[in-house]
């Protein structure tokens, strides 16, 4: 019989295996690939038996190492982070397989130092989800940063050089200087790094400092993306297209925003904040970067790009949620980690699969080119309606609560900015399959797609129809998280 | 006669190198002479983990030199706060002596490398007794004893390069001035109190509370160690000195020289003069802390624009000094405890880069700047990632040694509440991030001329074996923790 502790371990160990393995099966190729999805498949079969355990309101605590007298690396399974373990996880089988083919069929060099980096981040980002204090989080928010460097900086020429620079200089500056000293706020606060369901500060700060240490918090969290510490995520696009994808649109800025929601609601706590208001200026700050992002996006021809500044957006959609601080919005939030990854994942693949097969970087070069390949045209219309919000894409589901929730608090504009963005989110998405389909053919190009680029690329667009329809598991882990508040 | 070996063990642990030290210059050839520096070391490092045991049990040892009763004699005391600089000290010397065995030859000439691991002997020895004795005059001795070995050893790196001997000319001239003030201090102290010893000196200046002499006797003690512990702008010396000193010596010193002094600038503050309440709170207000902050973004600075690296290391340590003595100043029971981690921490990390440093420079034959650094990280992996890893726990990136000693530094300014000291270490410490990764990012990123380079075990095992330690300090710190606190606790037990 398996304890849920030993499925902690599994989850989070598995791709840490993986990462420690792969350098030295790299003499035969074939073993080395299959080493991901494999790590993989181990890894979200003890993400899904942590979430059933987390349905099942186990309280579950595991102690790993004990640094000093009150401080230690410990995990912890949240409903949130149960959640997030499990759309990193599961998404990094597919991200697995597609980096495969897109390595292969771009002929990319230092392969296995790639792959061997890539399974570090995802052990990273799975340590953070399990975490069981603020210190454990910070420890692996920062072991992300670094484990993704090298990936984002692959190509190691000037502009990967420039772009690690700034990569490093906001995420590393960012979590140094503010959120370390609010975390050690928190902890000489409060007495301990310990987080719970209700907040842990109600009571133990003085309120006039709220509003301060959140400001901390937020810019502290660089990660999550909001204006102005937003320029990393943009610069990260140089790395090749399997780590924007499950990276920097699922596992690390989806820590950023996870961070966010833990901060908000379990060291805040949604009463304590919508109690003093200390997050009211973040619900402005959210919506201004939201639409601004939203309209850069638009004037982005190159596709990467757009998608870059789309998840911008899309990330403070879910700050949003976390700072409007009530129950429907922070349930929406969570749910858009989900809805979101599959949807944005599904579009990073197709970028990437014209990349490998076309070489096509610009959106202005894909008019006509629809039928050349029809299913990844057909996988990123799928997936931008997901993104947009229409049902029944799971994205419909996440924007639905989070309207509910800007209503419930009262929040009107808000409402506006949703509506707003939805919209802008049309036009920037839309613009794609409509130039590939209806647009007059300028040139003759060769798409050739390989198999293993392809076939995740559907199965992540069906996720997106597929969990529409289940996500009632997940929007019942939602409202446990907020029930106990 | 383990029973005497117990009982004796204070003087044991400095009489161990200074005795070889006489014996190894005598022996001609190259490796031997090592084997038995190496011996003593090792000696010297076991007896201080039995030292260290016997503090766990009592607590405190007092030791009086030839039963010479103190305060007549000359006494040895360890207590829990000295054992801390004779663990570092001891344990550095090891991995150093080790660590020079295949880089001592390479930069020395044969005849003169037996008197140089005698120097060597002899600077350790120094350092050793520094921090045992108890007795104000002796310590004046062995911090001449010290400075003078180390001297000469800097001087040694003038077979390589000529730049060495004014290094260690200046180094000479500041060291023994600083000397000079600190005996002078001891004077004008022994005139007014008529003893040396320094518990019985602290007993005694309770009793003259503004007497003129005293301050200015504190005054000279004062200025004179913070010399030697290169506290801003009194660091003028180290860079130089470190950045032309052998391979092997620069790795010493930056890990051992200025943290015995460091040790004893905590004693004369907290425990010598404990009695002086309102001169020492005004030194830590308004000399240490504002020196410190400035030390700590002058040498960042400044080793953000150094292209020698051995000499960026330096600045870095001018910096990381800067920590410790704020840590001091800040003067509380959980800051003292921070400085007293941060001592022990920067001591592994330091050596860590210097080895790292070293070797390339080695490797490549040639004096380490930034631009040779280029595309070494690719012609050298293992050292490369020993590098990047000392290099992150300096920067106190978490999993590292480092990522601890700036937790506690962090978390008591903030719960003495002054968040601006805390929001001032931190940028400064992100700042280091930008040297760092300046060397980081040239070695990883630029191309370098195609050299095939076999790196060499007898190099690279102190290499892993001191980043170990730096990452096993990470995740397991309650020893250097706990020891840190009762030390602190000790000083600030003293206070009251």
């Amino acid at each position: 019989m398996m304890t849920i502790e030993n499925f902690i371990l599994i989850t989070i160990l598995s791709p840490l295996i993986v990462c420690v393995l792969t350098p030295f099966i790299s003499k035969s190729t074939i073993l080395r690939d299959c080493l991901g999805p494999i790590g993989g498949v181990v890894s979200s079969w003890g993400a899904y038996n942590i979430m059933s355990s987390a349905l099942n309101n186990q309280n579950i605590t595991l102690e790993i190492v004990k640094i000093a007298e009150g401080i230690s690396i410990g995990f912890e399974i949240t409903p949130l982070g149960a959640i997030f373990g499990l759309v990193a996880s599961f998404l990094w089988i597919l991200a697995a397989i597609y980096s495969v083919g897109y390595m292969k069929g771009n002929e990319e060099k230092n392969q296995t130092r790639f792959y061997a980096f890539y399974a570090m981040a995802v052990h990273a980002a799975l340590c953070i989800a399990y975490a069981g204090d603020l210190l454990t989080l910070f420890i692996f928010y920062e072991v992300l940063t670094f484990s993704t460097y090298p990936l984002v900086t692959h190509k190691q020429d000037e502009m990967a050089q420039k772009a690690g620079r700034l990569y490093m200089s906001i995420l590393v500056g960012s979590s140094v200087i503010l959120l370390l000293p609010a975390i050690i706020w928190v902890w000489v606060a409060t007495g301990s790094l310990e987080m719970s369901q209700n907040g842990v500060l109600d009571g133990k700060l003085d309120v006039a400092y709220a509003p301060l240490l959140l400001a901390m918090f937020v810019f502290g969290i660089g990660k999550a993306a909001l204006m102005p510490i937003h320029k990393w995520l943009p610069a990260a696009m140089v790395a090749p297209t399997p780590v924007s994808a499950l990276l920097h649109a699922v596992a690390v800025v989806k820590a950023g925003v996870f961070t966010m929601l833990i901060v908000l609601t379990n060291v805040f706590g949604i009463d304590f904040l919508a109690k003093t208001g200390a997050s009211e200026w973040l619900i402005w700050l959210a919506s201004f970067t939201l639409l601004a992002t939203s309209i850069i996006a638009i004037y982005k021809d190159d596709l990467k790009a757009r998608l870059a500044y789309s998840t911008i957006s899309q990330l403070s959609y879910i700050t949003l949620g976390g700072a409007l601080a009530t129950s429907m919005a922070t349930q929406g939030a969570t749910l858009h980690i989900i809805t979101h990854a599959a949807g944005k994942i599904t579009l990073f693949f197709v970028a990437g699969a014209l990349y490998v097969g076309a070489k096509i970087t610009k959106i202005s070069d894909l008019n006509g080119h629809g039928l050349c390949a029809p299913l990844i045209f057909l996988a990123f219309f799928i997936g931008s309606l997901s993104i947009i919000g229409v049902p029944p894409m799971a994205g419909s589901w996440s924007k639905f609560f989070l309207m509910l929730g800007a209503a419930d608090s009262g929040n009107e504009v808000v409402i506006g900015v949703f509506c707003i963005s939805t919209i802008l989110n049309a036009f920037y998405l839309m613009e794609i399959p409509a130039r590939a389909f209806f647009f007059k053919k300028e040139r003759d190009i060769k798409v050739k797609i390989p198999k293993l680029v392809l076939i995740p690329t559907l199965i992540t667009s069906f996720l997106t129809i597929l969990l529409f329809f289940f996500i009632e598991p997940f929007q019942n882990l939602t409202s446990m998280m907020v029930s106990k508040v | 006669m383990t029973d005497i070996l117990i009982k004796n063990l204070p003087i044991i642990v400095v009489l161990c190198p200074l005795i070889t030290s006489l014996f190894v210059v005598l022996i001609p050839n190259i490796f031997f002479s090592w084997v038995l520096t190496t011996l003593s070391t090792f000696l010297t490092f076991l007896f201080s983990i039995l030292l260290y045991q016997e503090i766990q049990i009592h607590s405190y040892i007092s030791y009086a030199l030839g039963k010479w009763m103190p305060p007549i004699g000359i006494e040895y005391i360890i207590d829990k706060v000295a054992i801390i600089p004779v663990i570092i000290i001891s344990g550095i010397s090891l991995i150093a002596t080790i660590f020079a065995y295949k880089i001592m030859p390479e930069e020395i000439e044969k005849k003169s490398i037996s008197k140089v691991y005698s120097l060597w002997l002899l600077a350790i020895a120094g350092l050793l007794g520094l921090v045992t004795t108890g007795d104000a005059f002796n310590l004046f001795v062995f911090l001449e004893i010290s400075s003078l070995a180390s001297v000469a050893l800097v001087a040694m790196g003038a077979q390589k390069d000529k730049q060495a001997l004014v290094a260690a000319y200046n180094y000479l001239i500041i060291g023994a001035v600083g000397a000079t003030l600190y005996v002078i201090g001891v004077g004008l102290l022994y005139g007014i109190t008529g003893t040396l010893n320094m518990e019985d000196l602290t007993n005694r200046i309770s009793d003259l509370n503004n007497n003129k002499a005293l301050i200015a006797g504190f005054g000279f003690m004062i200025i004179g160690i913070m010399v030697k512990a290169a506290v801003f702008p009194l660091h003028i010396w180290l860079p130089r000195a470190y950045a032309y000193a052998p391979s092997a010596v620069s790795v010493l010193l930056a890990a051992t020289a200025t943290k015995a002094s460091l040790y004893i600038l905590a004693r004369i503050l907290f425990s010598v003069f404990e009695n002086s309440e309102d001169l020492i709170n005004n030194t830590l207000l308004y000399v240490i802390l504002p020196l410190s902050i400035i030390a700590m973004f002058a040498g960042t600075i400044m080793a953000i624009y150094e292209k020698d690296i051995k000499r960026l290391l330096a600045h870095s340590s001018v910096a990381q000094i800067g920590y410790i003595t704020l840590a001091f100043a800040i003067g509380t029971k959980a800051s003292i405890a921070a400085g007293f981690i941060h001592m022990f921490n920067h001591a592994i990390i330091k050596g860590g880069l210097f080895i790292a440093i070293t070797s390339l420079g080695f490797y490549i034959q040639k004096r380490i700047t930034i631009n040779n650094l280029s595309g070494l990280g690719r012609t050298m992996p293992i050292t490369f990632f020993c590098f990047v890893l000392c290099s992150l726990s300096l920067a106190g990136l978490p999993l590292t040694a480092g990522f601890i000693s700036k937790l506690y530094l962090i978390k008591a300014t903030i719960s003495s509440d002054s968040i601006w000291i805390a929001i001032l270490i931190l940028i400064s410490s992100a700042l280091s991030v930008v040297y760092l990764w300046k060397m980081i990012e040239v070695m990883w990123m630029r191309e370098g001329r195609k050299i095939v380079i076999k790196e060499n075990p007898t190099i690279y095992l102190s290499l892993i074996f001191i980043t170990f330690l730096n990452i096993y300090f990470g995740l397991d710190a309650s020893l250097v923790v706990d020891g840190s606190f009762e030390a602190a606790e000790k000083l600030i037990e003293d206070l009251k």
